[in-house]
């Protein structure tokens, strides 16, 4: 796992405090900054290649001298460096052109469809990390028990299926047989300002409920296999034998000392994971149709309305690149060791 | 030395082997080996062992739509696994189905190795500067889950050929899959190559002046490509979720030869008027595939692992 090299990375370059901290900060920006140059390049041959801008903007039947005029005024007569820097400067403005398919802006597009992308992401977030960070503990520590095992075999499965199945599940289980929850839509949302939300009505809990599970699961096994190997691990250490040689509490080793060794790995995975809940959160909102930037997306996608695909492009490659920097900033907040010698390195000339 | 003794052929090899001897002592490895190699005859000979064409327009019969399983009150034994609102046959359905997921699954897994193989080979034998782009790819690859990958490349090829006929659709579909598929496979030959390039054998080769082309093809390659069968096997049933994933978005395969994907999204219209059956047995099918092959490609990691033994 990339992640996991980058951790490795860090440990080795405090041995060696010549290549430090900023080196590292300094590698993974130009990685991030080449990441979406590229994805700006794919947007942008998008646009230039697929169908004619002019055609798209005037129709069929506009005389030749207005095309001139338009493809000047649009820029296009220039050469093709010059076109990429202009694109890339609209694209950081948050200009991406008018949908092909609806004729407004792309930017209000996206900014209406946000919230609800949002919302269902980080309630899926925070469901994944509750539940699966305790049952990840309980199935360390009871590691050979009935319960343990059962975890372990239903979280195999919840590995194998496919998103859409489980969503598929959901509805047949709740909504159809029970008849207990809606199964799409968002319900009953409030305004508040530019931002629509539906964490403030009971309908809006009630339709989140089932979308939300759905995203979850799969990071909710991920989360709860990785905290079990990790727990295991570190209760294999030294100084957590001392700890208990000490006369220390469980409750104290387990938790003051076991667990929050396991932070690190656990934080690097959920920080990555959150990015991949917004890509997967394409699926569910399609299950369940959730009128999120996922749908836009795979909307936009059947009809060729390019706009719309390359600003969503750009946009969940700038939420995953600025995720994996915040995630290697982290690991300098969370880890002690790295802290010191970032601070050491600053002070000694 | 006398050669009395004889080498024995290449199948009494493999049966003395480790790896047989692991298989047949590993009840989940048969288990999964068996349903897989039953959904792959099915698949090979799915035109003779159907009951029914349901792609065929002329066969169906609309007063034959919606019919439950056959074990049902209203089922009717021609029709085992019930039918769809065109009166189609589920179980037909299914088998073309599996077929579609199965030889896209294929193509993908195969189109990704050789890209995989290719691109470590040259990273790891040659190093330098061809070493740093290709690891720089791997590493912008890497940022990205596959399944969105796929997903942004196919829809890339989609808006790219608008008009595309079947086969281009198909293309294109296995492009975006394996496409997001051959980092893995880079990896672990380009750890190989690295290694192998080290040893005796590869710098005699090249004492005498062989081609550092043959030298990778003849020399290297064989040498790593333990790994890339195991990440193979993982992959496909990878590469099956994501076409059943993408179909089911409506993206994937062409409407008129749905794989399980669209079957499973044809059904989900029916989920709410009760005809359960329509998305139940594709979806069951897909997860019996992938779950066999993946617990295949996981016996075959271990067994193939010097570390766990």
């Amino acid at each position: 796992m990339a992640a996991r090299q980058n951790l490795r990375f860090l440990l080795i370059s405090v041995r060696h405090p010549t290549s430090s901290m900023l080196v590292f900060i300094v590698r993974r920006l130009a990685q991030a900054v080449l990441v979406m140059l590229t994805v700006a390049l794919v947007s942008f041959v998008l646009f230039q290649f697929v169908g004619d801008p002019v055609t798209n903007l005037l129709g069929q039947d506009a005389t030749p001298g207005q095309r001139e005029q338009l493809r000047r005024d649009l820029g296009l007569d220039q050469s093709a460096p010059t076109q990429f820097v202009r694109f890339v400067g609209n694209a950081v403005q948050g200009d991406f052109g008018l949908s092909l398919r609806q004729g407004r802006q792309v930017s209000s597009l996206i900014a209406e469809r946000l919230p609800a992308t949002l919302e269902l992401s980080l309630v899926a977030a925070v469901l994944a990390l509750a539940l699966g960070v305790p049952l990840g503990v309980y199935a360390a520590l009871r590691r050979d028990g009935f319960w343990a095992h059962c975890l372990m075999a239903v979280s195999l499965l919840g590995v194998s299926l496919p998103t859409f199945l489980i969503g598929i599940g959901m509805i047949m289980v709740f909504s159809v047989t029970l008849n207990w929850l809606p199964s799409f839509g968002r319900g009953e949302v409030v305004r508040l300002g530019a931002w629509s939300t539906g964490l403030l009505t009971a309908d809006g809990w009630r339709h989140l409920v089932l979308p939300a599970t759905t995203l979850a699961i799969f990071q909710l096994t991920l989360i709860m296999r990785l905290v079990r190997a990790e727990m295991i691990e570190v209760l294999r250490t030294d100084y957590i034998r001392f700890a208990r040689a000490r006369g220390l509490t469980n409750r104290s080793v387990y938790f003051g000392h076991a667990l929050k060794n396991t932070k690190v790995p656990v934080i690097t995975v959920t920080g990555l994971q959150l990015g991949s809940l917004i890509a997967f959160s394409i699926i569910t909102e399609t299950v369940f149709q959730w009128p999120g930037m996922g749908l836009l997306f795979i909307q936009a996608v059947q009809f060729a309305d390019i706009p719309v695909m390359a600003a969503y492009l750009c946009l969940v490659a700038l939420i995953f690149v600025l995720i994996n920097l915040a995630v290697d900033l982290l690991y300098f907040a969370i880890d002690p060791r790295l802290r010191a010698a970032g601070f050491g390195e600053a002070t000694v000339p | 030395m006398s050669d009395a003794v004889t080498s024995p052929g290449p199948l009494r090899r493999f049966l003395d082997g480790d790896l047989w001897y692991s298989f047949t002592h590993t009840p989940t490895a048969i288990v999964a080996a068996s349903i897989a190699l039953a959904c792959i005859v099915v698949a090979a000979f799915t035109n003779t062992l159907a009951p029914h064409h349901p792609f065929d327009l002329a066969t169906l019969e609309l007063a034959d739509s919606r019919l439950p399983p056959a074990w049902l009150p209203e089922g009717r034994s021609t029709y085992l696994l019930g039918t769809d609102d065109q009166g189609r046959d589920i179980l037909s359905a299914l088998m073309y189905g599996s077929r579609i997921s199965l030889l896209v699954g294929l193509a993908s897994v195969v189109l990704s190795t050789i890209f995989g193989v290719t691109l470590g080979l040259l990273s790891g034998y040659l190093g330098g500067k061809t070493d740093a782009v290709i690891m720089r790819i791997c590493d912008v690859m890497l940022s990205f889950p596959a399944i969105l990958l796929a997903l942004m490349i196919d829809g890339v090829g989609r808006a790219l050929f608008p008009q595309a006929h079947d086969a281009l659709a198909y293309a294109v579909l296995i492009v975006a899959i394996s496409a997001a598929g051959w980092v893995p496979y880079a990896r672990a030959v380009r750890g190989g190559a690295m290694v192998e390039r080290q040893k005796e054998y590869v710098q005699a080769a090249r004492v005498i002046g062989v081609s550092p082309l043959r030298i990778m093809r003849r020399h290297v390659l064989p040498n790593v490509l333990g790994p890339v069968m195991v990440l193979a096997t993982l992959q496909l049933a990878t590469a099956i979720l994501i076409e059943a994933t993408l179909s089911f978005l409506g993206v994937g395969v062409p409407p008129t030869s749905p794989s399980l994907g669209t079957l499973i999204r044809i059904g989900n219209d029916f989920l709410f008027s009760g005809e359960w059956w329509i998305t139940v047995f594709p979806g069951a099918m897909l997860v019996v595939i992938a779950l066999s092959v993946n617990l295949l490609g996981d016996w075959l990691r271990d067994a193939l692992n010097p570390r766990l033994r």
